[in-house]
């Protein structure tokens, strides 16, 4: 008995779960392309305000916008709870990039059709056809 | 006994039974999106785009509401207010079912609700308000009982009458 309650003990003072501070999610380079569309525009502050109004009718509620940095983040309460967040920047000198990065709860959402879905209304917003990134 | 919980219980959450609604993925445009945007937005007949968002956060201080973030450049602002969630009904549930059967029922303690305010420029001639309704309810036990976005008509019909008055100017559907 003892045997087995010491590794337990020793185990329940480790803190694994802060092991995830810094753990990028698994496949990180695939789950970044799935979340990334170039835009063939130079127009960063018409690209976020489109961001804003797409996240807007898919039902989010908009949590923080900041044009310097280039992020909008939102919540949606509708079938559990959903986190997103935007990253707008420069590619190359003609192109603009949108990154999405979605939660569903604590987990990350991994489905590419999710963020098909997400850029096609974006896109309808933009009035532009998204570049997947090569 | 069991019948009396059950029903008191449903009482306390003032719960409607409804069919649940298949899940929609996180990016899936909801059936209702066009009608909610009308139904969250007026238009202004102003150029003055900062003159509209500062108008909104003059509102919602006035509302008891402190900005947590704000972005002029792209029209942003985003508030809330802690408040107290308590409700009679439902202490009173919970005090019926503690009185039987000796259980510590939580009822609705505290919330933050949160306003959060998009302006954007419509044609040359005007400003475009949207805004949304959130608030998150934790119980006597400290865990959150409710998530959800305030949706009635009402509350998007007062807040852009108020903003009419602030901004000395006509509020029209978009």
């Amino acid at each position: 008995m003892k045997r087995i309650l010491l590794p337990l003990l020793l185990a329940a003072g480790c803190n694994y779960s802060q092991k995830e501070l810094l753990k990028a999610p698994e496949e990180q380079a695939a789950l970044r392309a799935m979340q990334t569309r170039i835009y063939d525009t130079t127009d960063e502050q018409k690209t976020l305000r489109a961001v804003i109004a797409t996240l807007q009718d898919l039902g989010f509620v908009i949590d923080d916008a900041n044009a310097m940095l280039g992020i909008v983040s939102a919540t949606k309460f509708e079938g559990g709870v959903t986190r997103v967040q935007v990253a707008v920047k420069r590619h190359g000198e003609k192109q603009i990039s949108v990154r999405a990065s979605a939660l569903a709860g604590t987990k990350a959402v991994t489905d590419p059709a999710a963020y098909q879905e997400f850029f096609a209304s974006l896109s309808k917003g933009m009035f532009l056809s998204a570049h997947e990134i090569e | 006994m069991r019948a009396c919980a059950a029903m008191a219980l449903v009482l306390a959450g003032c719960v409607t039974v409804t069919a649940a609604p298949a899940p929609l993925s996180a990016f899936a445009v909801p059936p209702d999106s066009a009608a909610k945007r009308v139904r969250q937005s007026r238009r202004y007949d102003t150029r003055d785009e900062a003159l509209v968002l500062k108008a909104s956060g003059a509102l919602l201080m006035d509302l008891g509401f402190v900005t947590d973030k704000s972005d002029e450049t792209l029209g942003v602002l985003v508030a809330s207010k802690d408040r107290s969630a308590v409700e009679i009904g439902q202490i009173a549930v919970a005090a019926l079912i503690a009185a039987f059967t000796g259980a510590d029922v939580p009822y609705d303690e505290r919330q933050k609700m949160r306003a959060s305010v998009v302006t954007h420029p419509s044609g040359r001639k005007s400003i475009v308000v949207r805004v949304t309704f959130q608030r998150i309810v934790w119980n006597t036990h400290g865990q959150i009982s409710k998530r959800e976005q305030l949706d009635k008509p009402e509350y998007y019909d007062e807040f852009f009458e108020k903003l009419s008055k602030s901004l000395l100017l006509e509020a029209h559907d978009t």
